[in-house]
């Protein structure tokens, strides 16, 4: 594999740590106050 | 203050346009690339820049939004592996048609009014299923994991199933399905996406539901996991080129990773025949930008490319705002029949 590929396949592979890290990170936060913002929305 | 070289400005802009598409593409599995590259390229980056960082970005919300479908038990592997298959081979015959098509120097309009009558077509056609109601758009978003109801299948999509040549697959939702004619319709969507150089996601997921017959939620939900792999691929060939910026793709990512929640979640909570309407008008104002932008093209008058992208961020503004106040009125009126009288 060429040094185009690596840093190329590297570009992608930040993409993919991004989404993973996203996936969590958002994920933690939905944990702690998604049913909070449901209380809200639906009233109670 | 700079953030990866764009200014805060900038950043907040990709941020905000990234939440509206990530709502899109997880309600709908789709919108990526059909969104993203026109707006870059009316933001004045190259063509290359424009659709390989657009590309990008569409494979980090694909693994988000998959990832959420999957918690939600609404991707069907086997059914994604196959169309894999299908597409894959689509795309090639598509792109040798275009070559063609190009050493004849007929490529460009061809595939401009395809591209709008297809578009135009698929919009048609769900927003009339959705104001006729009832058959052929009755499938509850919630329903993944049960047997489809024989009423709630497309009428082409029971046709298809009819065809029993062996090997049948057995899909989610208590489907089945010949493997050929899931292989014809994994190729004729792949053809099409290659011959218009488009990720597909608004002629695969339509294709799944009324042509093969699986539940709307695990049709997106396996499209999304399709894309995976699709914008993978592309983004990385455009990355060999330099086509990749990550101070486009960092930004738009983190505000569609949280959209992409909120449209995912919301596929739970909205009933799908209150949104198929915005769904097929979105499509029609897609259909439409397009073929403003081409008749910009062809008499040179440029002020259309910008008429076409305000109508294209128009139609996903409304219909990210519909699934949005839907789900918050769905949720409110749960909550009232559910509270004692």
């Amino acid at each position: 594999m060429g040094d185009g590929a690596v840093d190329a396949a590297t570009l992608i592979g930040i993409v993919l740590v991004e989404a993973a890290i996203l996936y969590v990170g958002y994920g933690a936060v939905e944990e702690a106050f998604g049913h909070v913002v449901v209380k809200q929305i639906r009233g109670k | 203050m700079e953030i990866l070289g764009l200014g805060l400005a900038m950043v907040a802009l990709f941020v905000g346009f990234g939440l509206l598409i990530g709502v899109l593409f997880g309600f709908f599995g789709m919108g990526g690339s059909f969104l993203v590259t026109p707006a870059l390229l009316v933001m004045g980056y190259p063509t290359r820049v424009a659709v390989g960082s657009g590309l990008a970005f569409v494979f980090g919300t694909s693994v988000i939004a998959t990832l959420k479908h999957r918690d939600l038990g609404q991707v069907d592997y086997k059914l994604g592996v196959l169309m894999i298959a299908g597409t894959t081979a689509g795309i090639e015959a598509g792109k040798e048609i275009v070559l063609h098509l190009e050493s004849l120097g007929m490529a460009g309009s061809i595939i401009s009014v395809t591209y709008v009558v297809l578009l135009g077509g698929i919009g048609a056609f769900v927003t009339y299923e959705a104001l006729k109601g009832g058959g052929g758009g009755g499938i509850d978003h919630d329903a993944a994991d049960d047997d489809v109801d024989a009423d709630d299948i497309p009428d082409i999509a029971k046709k298809i199933q009819s065809y029993r040549v062996p090997p049948m697959i057995s899909l989610r939702g208590g489907v089945s399905v010949s493997l050929w004619m899931i292989l014809g319709v994994a190729f004729v969507t792949g053809l099409l996406s290659g011959f218009l150089g488009v990720g597909g996601g608004f002629i695969r997921m339509p294709a799944l539901f009324y042509l093969i017959g699986v539940p709307v939620p695990i049709a997106v939900g396996t499209d999304l996991f399709e894309i995976v792999f699709s914008g993978g691929l592309g983004s990385f060939l455009y990355a060999l080129d330099g086509g990749v910026d990550l101070s486009i793709v960092v930004p738009l990512l983190a505000g569609s990773a949280f959209g992409a929640r909120v449209g995912s979640a919301a596929t739970s909570i909205v009933d799908e025949d209150d949104i198929k309407v915005y769904f097929g008008l979105m499509l029609l104002g897609g259909a439409l930008a397009v073929a403003v932008r081409e008749v910009g093209n062809v008499y040179g008058i440029d002020v259309l490319n910008t008429v076409s992208l305000v109508l294209i961020l128009g139609s996903a503004l409304l219909v990210s705002g519909a699934v949005v106040y839907s789900s918050i009125s769905a949720l409110r009126e749960e909550a009232r029949t559910s509270s004692p009288a």
